[in-house]
């Protein structure tokens, strides 16, 4: 109270209530209590899941390299698949991103191509991956496919981005200099946003390696298929070997990528 | 009101002379920048603009090699009227039109002799500047004004390693790797040093004498004017309030110029 008394009357209060912070929490939270009911998670739920999760995992151990060889042959299908997918993918990207620029591009160009880029993004790989197996069939080049798409929609708007965010200043000088369209691309533009290109590649290469080895699922080629099929016979054992390659794999690829960044500084 | 004095009427008659007539640029419409800027530049000799900030400086030397698009109005060089260009004509104008800016613009990410020959690429096509093959004289060249710029043994240096100096030497040795016919210089003193602003306006002056080419430099330092250019401009409001010697620019002008007057006690 006393404290109370010491304030100036006039002062307005240092930290305004915002209600429709607090309004929006309250919402969230009613909502969740709403959809976990709707969805029928209970404690009882929850403690048979995790008895048979144990279960589960007990008959993961130990792992089972028996089929190396198709275990081999189906990993060297998923990182053809995403080198493949990864280096058109980034290939078809350097355009489109341009095109994408809104500083280098009038805005009839890039509109269009944003359009096309979020329709790249629109679909998950894997629904993507469905598509192009109806279309074209069962096999690896339908995951390669998926996984371009899949490149397109992400790292073209990246591409775009670091396009978007460069120096004006270095490319006027650039053009002052009489330079044409092209040449003030190379000399203006890519030294500014390569280091930045090739993190968003790395990046991809790990993002397509992943899904990559999902693609299979749907019969898109790859360890998929086989991490499926061993799913389906409850070959657990199988399946952890299978999940420690794919692990293995991304590791290696992450100690690459962050090697590629520091050459490319 | 306009003053034109002195050394502008002779230089009408000098083919390489530059004329402005009746330049207007709004960048929003009805608030003319430039207000119907009438002048002639002499075809040799440092011609320093001076004026208060916002005055239309550097929209007036930006008009010039057309980074900034005229309103309005004709400029006058070398037989072609600049205003009216575009496409490669307008290219192969501002390749013979270097220009040295405020924070000099260099490629950050590109080394030293890269920056050098970026003044190259309105000659050189843009196949040779992505894979630096560049002609070996252009090099040579490069070679000969890093050593007359005093940055001898900096070729492989990147520019972002450079100090403020440094960097406009570069700035000055690239707008004359361009083999230009005049040079525009956009405030190039402002962010340095008074001893390396006095140094930098030398290298300006032994340039544009030793090739007989005229050199439009905007400058707020009155002083560096006085003792670096052969004519003085003074712009004030969009308008041309001063344009004659550097000995008859008195400290009424200066007042008219910059307006008021307890600043120059």
């Amino acid at each position: 109270m006393s404290d109370a008394a010491h304030q100036p009357a006039s002062r307005p209060k240092p930290f305004a209530a915002n209600w429709g912070a607090r309004v929006g929490w309250c919402l969230l939270a009613v909502y969740l209590v709403y959809a976990c009911a709707q969805l029928g998670f209970s404690a009882e739920r929850f403690s048979a899941g995790v008895e048979h999760g144990q279960r589960f995992l007990a008959r993961m151990f130990p792992p089972n390299f028996g089929r190396w060889q198709l275990i081999a042959s189906g990993i060297a299908e998923s990182l053809q698949i995403a080198v493949i997918a990864t280096f058109a993918g980034i290939l078809l990207s350097l355009p489109v991103g341009l095109m994408a620029a809104r500083n280098l591009m009038p805005a009839w160009v890039s509109w269009p191509t944003r359009g096309f880029i979020a329709l790249c993004r629109s679909f998950h790989p894997i629904i993507v991956a469905i598509l192009f197996v109806k279309a074209i069939g069962f096999g690896a080049l339908a995951g390669v496919m998926a996984l371009i798409v899949a490149s397109i929609g992400f790292i073209s708007k990246l591409f775009a981005e670091a396009i978007e965010e460069i120096s004006a200043k270095q490319v006027e000088s650039v053009r002052a200099t009489g330079a044409g369209f092209l040449s003030v691309l190379i000399m203006g533009v890519q030294p500014q946003v390569l280091p930045r290109f090739i993190g968003f590649a790395t990046y991809q290469l790990d993002s397509n390696l992943r899904n990559s080895t999902m693609v299979g699922i749907v019969g898109g080629g790859g360890i998929g298929a086989s991490l499926f099929t061993a799913y389906q016979r409850f070959d657990f054992d199988v399946v952890l070997a299978i999940l420690i390659v794919i692990v293995s794999l991304i590791m290696i690829a992450e100690i690459l990528s962050g090697w590629a960044r520091k050459v490319f500084q | 009101m306009q003053t034109i004095e002195g050394p502008a009427r002779g230089a009408a008659d000098d083919p390489r002379a530059l004329v402005l007539r009746g330049l207007t640029k709004e960048y929003r419409k009805g608030f003319p920048v430039l207000n119907g800027i009438d002048l002639v530049l002499p075809g040799s000799g440092l011609t320093a603009i001076i004026g208060p900030s916002g005055t239309g400086k550097s929209t007036l030397i930006r008009c010039i090699n057309r980074l900034v698009q005229p309103t309005s109005g004709e400029i006058l060089f070398r037989g072609q009227d600049l205003a009216r260009l575009s496409g490669r004509a307008l290219r192969n104008a501002r390749r013979r039109i270097g220009m040295v800016f405020q924070e000099y613009n260099l490629v950050e990410r590109l080394t030293v002799m890269e920056n050098l020959l970026c003044g190259r690429l309105g000659y050189v096509p843009a196949w040779r500047a992505w894979l630096r093959k560049f002609p070996p004289e252009d090099i040579e060249r490069a070679f000969d004004l890093l050593d007359a710029v005093g940055l001898p043994g900096f070729a492989t240096r990147r520019a972002d390693a450079l100090s403020g100096g440094q960097r406009q030497r570069v700035g000055i040795a690239r707008a004359i790797m361009q083999e230009p016919e005049i040079i525009l210089a956009d405030e190039p003193t402002s962010s340095l040093d008074p001893k390396t602003s006095v140094e930098i306006m030398e290298i300006l002056g032994k340039f544009a004498a030793e090739r007989g080419i005229p050199v439009i430099v905007n400058i707020h330092n009155v002083e560096l004017a006085r003792r670096f250019a052969s004519r003085v401009v003074g712009m004030s409001g969009g308008l041309v309030v001063y344009d004659g010697s550097p000995q008859q620019l008195t400290d009424a002008h200066l007042k008219q110029i910059y307006g008021g007057e307890n600043w120059m006690e």
